[in-house]
């Protein structure tokens, strides 16, 4: 019984633990992001690693999630004659949702996930703390340039989701299942608000690459030094951060849309 | 992997990025056919009921739209909604008697103006109000005059 409570115990204070060393860490960050400012170069070499290599399947999920959106689109909106009506349905849902939302949780899987492995690895092998020894603020060096990238290609990786999916919409429902071309674009361009609907997407992808980021670079930064370490920090990025961002979407949705 | 090959992937990556931004704003959302109030009069109309019309609710004229609704206010001394309209500038020579209506497209669509030009010898200029409205139709009030009427007719019988 008293095993037990202790137990509890010491699991809740861990929790706060943690919890208040990951918001330490992110302070750490940004009083170093002026000093990261002065040496772009170091952003430009992890926006290479985070945001290009991430582009190919974002591209190619953009394209399936728009084809697919269009077919059942279709499916449903045609039984109440309103097919015209395709390309808000694929608009909207890219844009205000899927887009950032998607783009946020294969940002997890393939860059949140190496970031987390290649720090806990840095740290596994003791270089972040030999960086410390030569005078050289890890965090500065390594984690914030990270953190600045991923806050950087999140809004960019999401809008070319939103419009890569949009031109796969358009290719299944007006050329495979013949839409009105016009029709489409049209209506599109009726209901879809610049502010309203496509500057809140941004705006929520702004924030998923802030949180992605940010789980990703504490749990390698904070991660055992172990090989099994840093296997468990991987697979916990991966499921804090789709959770984060599932949660922070409804939350965000609910600010802005909910009038 | 040489610097080169990192800043040309960066580059591209950024530039495409930027591409898709600019096509959601100008292809996919409605900043195309915004009307600048550059290019653009306004003209008011009183309604007794606006029912469900909106602000950027269309403007027509026998289907043609040729503006949107810019603001709807509430006028408590003639207590009746006034909404302003603001007509692209191309289209400039309505009569003075055009008389305004909401309607619904279609069976559930969105509410929009619909103007029906007169034949009055002068046009209407920025800021006029136009002096003959329809209100929007409400269902309930249809259905109430519906069953009011039919039960009037089994009363008689």
């Amino acid at each position: 019984m008293l095993d037990a409570l202790q137990g509890l115990g010491k699991t809740t204070l861990g929790f706060f633990q943690r919890l208040g060393r990951g918001h330490l860490f992110l302070l750490d960050i940004f009083a170093t992001i002026p000093g990261v400012l002065l040496r772009p170069r170091l952003i430009l070499a992890q926006l290479y690693a985070v945001g290009v290599l991430t582009l190919l399947i974002i591209l190619v999920s953009g394209l399936f999630v728009g084809m697919v959106m269009g077919l059942q689109g279709y499916n449903t909106l045609v039984d109440f004659g309103a097919e015209d009506s395709l390309g808000v349905m694929v608009a909207l849902s890219l844009v205000r949702e899927l887009g950032p939302v998607v783009a946020a949780l294969l940002f997890a899987g393939r860059a949140g996930s190496a970031l987390t492995a290649e720090i806990g690895l840095m740290k596994a092998t003791e270089q972040l703390a030999g960086m410390e020894m030569m005078a050289v603020d890890p965090i500065q060096r390594v984690v914030t340039p990270r953190f600045l990238a991923a806050f950087i290609s999140m809004p960019l990786l999401a809008v070319i989701f939103s419009a890569v999916g949009i031109y796969g919409g358009y290719f299944v429902g007006v050329d495979l299942l013949g839409v009105d071309d016009g029709a489409f674009w049209a209506q599109m361009q009726d209901k879809v608000d610049l502010q309203g609907d496509i500057y809140n997407g941004v705006i929520k992808s702004i924030v998923f690459g802030f949180v992605a980021g940010w789980i990703a670079l504490f749990e390698g930064y904070d991660a055992t030094p172990t090989a099994a370490g840093v296997s468990r920090a991987t697979t916990r990025t991966v499921v804090h951060t789709s959770l984060a961002v599932l949660g922070l979407d409804f939350v965000l949705t609910a600010l802005m849309f909910g009038e | 992997m040489n610097n080169r090959t990192v800043e040309i992937g960066v580059g591209l990556f950024v530039a495409l990025g930027l591409a898709a931004l600019f096509m959601l704003a100008m292809q996919v959302s409605n900043l195309g056919t915004f009307i600048s109030p550059d290019d653009s009069y306004v003209l008011e109309a009183g309604f007794e009921n606006i029912g469900g019309l909106k602000v950027r609710s269309p403007v027509t004229v026998s289907g043609v739209r040729v503006g949107r609704v810019a603001a709807i206010d509430y006028d408590d001394e003639a207590f009746e909604a006034v909404v302003t309209l603001r007509i692209k500038s191309s289209y400039d020579s309505f009569p003075e008697d055009t008389s305004a209506s909401i309607f619904t497209a279609g069976l559930l669509g969105e509410q929009y103006i619909a103007l029906e030009p007169g034949g009055s010898m002068d046009n209407l200029v920025d800021g006029d109000r136009l002096q003959l409205t329809q209100s929007a139709l409400v269902m309930e009030q249809i259905i109430g005059q519906f069953l009011y009427s039919t039960s009037a007719a089994k009363s008689e019988e």
